[in-house]
């Protein structure tokens, strides 16, 4: 490929329906890595991997060029992870006698019917922000790309990470023990 | 980072890069597309190909929306002029028809409309690409414009529900949009009205487009093949077929002439329209077995040279006092697409009706499907109704659906509730959109064909209309030994889940197949009725391990010929000049010979009944009435079969064959039949 994505996402936001298939072919592998690593589950994954799709249009046309495009694109990623996580906690919430939903994950869980991976487990057990942190730059994203993706500094970063991975150490202790 | 660190940042990451699994293909492509739709909507890219399938309603609905997207202050005052103008379009009987192409003039009035799109999804034969339609290389993938054609089909339909009269819909449409309160597209009524904000996120005024994970509005796959097509009986004499007891498209069928349009023609399959209705034939003497078939031979109500040779296979009604104990999953679907009156609120309400007919020894266990399945009622008594009512109704729709997950744990469930002698069913009520995890038909059907050498029974319930996935209904219920049905209304549910409830939950025979060896001597050309989706290869009649179609308690099927016979005028095909030596059994005038092959239920070794047709059988109204359905069925299809034989005469069959119609079901379709009537000869 010749044209770097910034080129891709400029002609896509003045309307360049082969740029912006191009721009999304090429990063919907990545895209779909980080949905499942915020996730946790493949189908939570497809599905929000299918809303940013279906965003992504209109979230464009909002695209200024300030930042690399896969910078802003992690950042819708996280987004939408976010907003997703809040509307089933509403969802939770309102439905009353809807049954405990997260007991009958944990059962899953144990049933290993779902075969998820210890980390991803553990992942999904730790604070959303530490979550997304560490889902980013376990996708090769540095500390400072992070940063810009979560609005946050670089040095919170560095925290946030070492705080997760003694979440985790603290994790699989109280499960060994 | 210290050396004994656990967790150094490489481990973790090639651990979860292990864990990471690659996406789907399926769901990328498809992915892939919905953005690219919503790009050219937003951008206002012309797609040729959109243009031509979209409606011409459709298409200003979606110009008017790109202007509203577009709205700024600068250019407000020139685009709500241009909306007046879109408005005087919509609302003014000349407007709507100057807005609509010649393609769609002809579809209105009845005729068979040339169909632009090679249609390989569902092979309708009644839609020819005539010479003078345009050829359009489609730039969306075939299988996905193929739902889009009978969704434009159905969106002037069910825009308004409540009323017959077209002009409502769009004026309606255009408050909307006046008022700016609908972003996107205004969906059908039937429709979710969440929806449309993946298609489409409109920045001005929804500047955070929602991300509901709702399917896009505009699928609905309907399963069909081409009609069958005449069979010479000297080159091709046994006809095979699985019997089929769904029902689900003359529900469709009726939703749609209800809604003011006739229904697309793939979504009509005959046989299930003829066997919707429960038939009067002679029941089986005890001990005779589980069905009796009963055979009646008129002339063909359309063609007066040819004869119609019905085949009636009448279910035992076994003594219902001492049925066996049901263990009963409900799986519903909860997905964000539920969310509408059509299909939540009424799937409580049916199954309301269903727990009351339940017996205390009963259990029943709802599984819930939405993102993540889960359990929603364990197994309880069907004695504790409160607790059970009390689930249904704390039922919500939100998140995305996930089928396999639910079917999995539904399946699970049903196999800790089953004990000796009990019946379990896992009863499936979705819309009928499996878009998360395994929704390739193909999977699914491979999955629950698995599931049922286990003995747990799966039915499916369809909802709603919009995305109704037809399709993979078939594909899970076929597989499942079980019914699909197609809940509309109350009434429907009360058929469905009350009238016919013991037939629809205790099989009496399963794997039931038909042969039919046409006598080549008295026979000359023959043509199933119907049946397309269920025709099976000659040698599979005697294959035990070929699934076929269950036969419920009390259920009645028909199946129907149309056979010319040898010399008729209405033969189409000439008569070989070089022929074989006349074989035994040619000389006695036999038209052909029955064969049906059953099994009981959960036996291995299916058992065989023969019979001749002779010819000579009287038909009686319940046959009778059966032609006149199969006969409408086949108008809806455009069949080419019936010459100058319309509804007038379909009605006046039909009408004249009530019987005794017990809970009206027939005079109903004789209604539905006026009203094709009317809409096609608009």
């Amino acid at each position: 490929m010749t044209a770097s994505d910034e080129d891709l996402a400029r002609a896509a936001a003045q309307g360049d329906g082969a740029a912006f298939a191009a721009l999304l072919d090429r990063h919907y592998d990545r895209l779909f890595r980080l949905c499942f690593r915020l996730t946790g589950a493949r189908a939570e994954a497809e599905d929000l991997t299918q809303d940013i799709c279906a965003a992504l249009p209109a979230k464009l046309q909002g695209w200024r060029g300030e930042a690399k495009v896969t910078t802003w694109l992690w950042r819708v990623a996280v987004n939408a992870a976010h907003d997703r996580r809040r509307r089933r906690a509403t969802f939770l919430k309102a439905s009353d006698g809807w049954g405990d939903w997260e007991t009958a994950r944990q059962a899953d869980i144990e049933d290993g019917r779902e075969r998820v991976d210890w980390l991803l487990r553990a992942m999904a057990k730790l604070p959303d922000d530490l979550r997304d942190t560490l889902a980013l730059v376990l996708d090769e994203v540095s500390h400072a790309e992070a940063g810009t993706i979560l609005g946050v500094s670089e040095g919170t970063v560095s925290w946030r990470v070492s705080e997760a991975k003694k979440k985790l150490r603290a994790l699989r202790a109280a499960e060994e023990a | 980072m210290t050396p004994d660190d656990d967790f150094d940042l490489d481990d973790l990451r090639s651990a979860l890069d292990a864990a990471t699994p690659r996406p789907d293909p399926t769901r990328r492509a498809a992915h892939l597309r919905l953005a690219q739709e919503n790009f050219d909507r937003l951008q206002g890219a012309v797609d040729p190909a959109r243009l031509i399938l979209e409606r011409p309603k459709g298409g200003v609905r979606v110009g008017v929306r790109k202007m509203l997207d577009g709205l700024t202050s600068r250019g407000g005052l020139t685009l709500t002029t241009a909306l007046v103008a879109c408005g005087v379009l919509l609302l003014t009987p000349i407007g709507r028809e100057v807005l609509r192409s010649p393609l769609e003039r002809d579809e209105r009035s009845g005729r068979t409309a040339p169909e632009p799109m090679p249609q390989p999804a569902m092979k309708d034969g009644a839609a020819p690409v005539e010479p003078e339609a345009p050829p359009v290389t489609p730039l969306v993938a075939p299988q996905a414009v193929a739902p889009e054609i009978a969704r434009s089909r159905l969106a002037e339909a069910t825009s308004d529900p409540t009323t017959a009269e077209t002009g409502a819909a769009p004026a309606a449409d255009a408050e909307a949009f006046a008022s700016g309160a609908v972003a996107a597209e205004p969906p059908p009524r039937s429709d979710d009205g969440v929806a449309p904000s993946l298609l489409a996120p409109a920045p001005v005024i929804a500047p955070e487009p929602g991300l509901a994970p709702l399917p896009r509005p505009d699928t609905e796959a309907f399963a069909n093949e081409d009609p069958n097509p005449l069979r010479i009986t000297a080159e091709e004499p046994v006809s095979t077929f699985s019997i089929d007891v769904d029902t689900a498209s003359y529900s469709v069928v009726r939703q749609s002439l209800m809604s003011g349009a006739l229904p697309p023609p793939e979504a009509v399959r005959v046989e299930e329209m003829v066997n919707y209705f429960p038939y009067d034939y002679p029941a089986p003497a005890a001990g005779e077995g589980p069905f009796r078939p009963t055979v009646s031979v008129m002339a063909t109500p359309w063609n007066p040279d040819t004869r119609l040779v019905a085949i009636g296979l009448q279910g035992e009604m076994p003594a219902i006092a001492d049925r066996p104990p049901l263990n009963l999953v409900f799986l519903i679907d909860t997905s964000g697409s539920m969310e509408d009156p059509t299909k939540l609120p009424l799937l409580r309400q049916s199954f309301r009706l269903m727990v009351d007919q339940l017996r205390p020894e009963d259990q029943v266990a709802i599984v819930t499907y939405a993102g993540s399945a889960g359990l929603v009622l364990p197994p309880t008594p069907a004695s504790d109704r409160r607790a059970i009512l009390k689930s249904l109704n704390g039922l919500m729709a939100g998140g995305s659906t996930n089928g396999q997950g639910g079917l999995e744990q539904a399946y699970d469930v049903a196999a800790d509730m089953a004990a000796q002698g009990e019946v379990s069913r896992v009863i499936l009520a979705t819309d009928g959109n499996f878009n998360v995890g395994l929704s390739d038909p193909g999977a699914l059907e491979d999955y629950i064909a698995r599931e049922r050498e286990t003995g747990t029974f799966l039915s499916v319930l369809g909802f709603g209309r919009g995305n109704l996935d037809d399709a993979t209904m078939q594909a899970l219920a076929q597989n499942g030994n079980g019914q699909a049905a197609y809940i509309d209304s109350l009434q429907e549910a009360q058929k469905v889940l009350v009238d016919q409830l013991t037939g629809a939950l205790f099989p009496i025979a399963q794997d039931v197949k038909v042969q039919v060896e046409w006598n080549p001597a008295t026979v000359a050309e023959y043509r199933l009725i119907g049946y397309e989706t269920r025709a099976l290869r000659r040698e599979d009649f005697a294959n035990d391990r070929v699934d076929a179609g269950e036969l419920g308690a009390g259920h009645s099927v028909t199946a129907l010929y149309e056979v010319t016979p040898v010399g008729s005028p209405a033969q189409l095909t000439e008569p070989l000049r070089y022929r074989p030596e006349p074989a035994a059994g040619d000389g006695t005038g036999e038209l052909g010979f029955l064969r049906l092959r059953w099994k009981a239920p959960g036996g291995g070794q299916s058992r065989l009944l023969e019979t001749p047709i002779t010819g000579q059988e009287p038909a009686g109204s319940e046959a009778r009435f059966a032609a006149a359905i199969a006969g409408w069925g086949q108008l809806l299809r455009a069949d080419d079969h019936l010459g100058t034989w319309g509804y007038g005469q379909a009605i006046d069959l039909a009408s004249a064959n009530r019987g005794e119609d017990p809970f009206g079901y027939r005079t109903e379709a004789v209604q539905l039949m006026r009203l094709a009537q009317s809409l096609a000869a608009e």
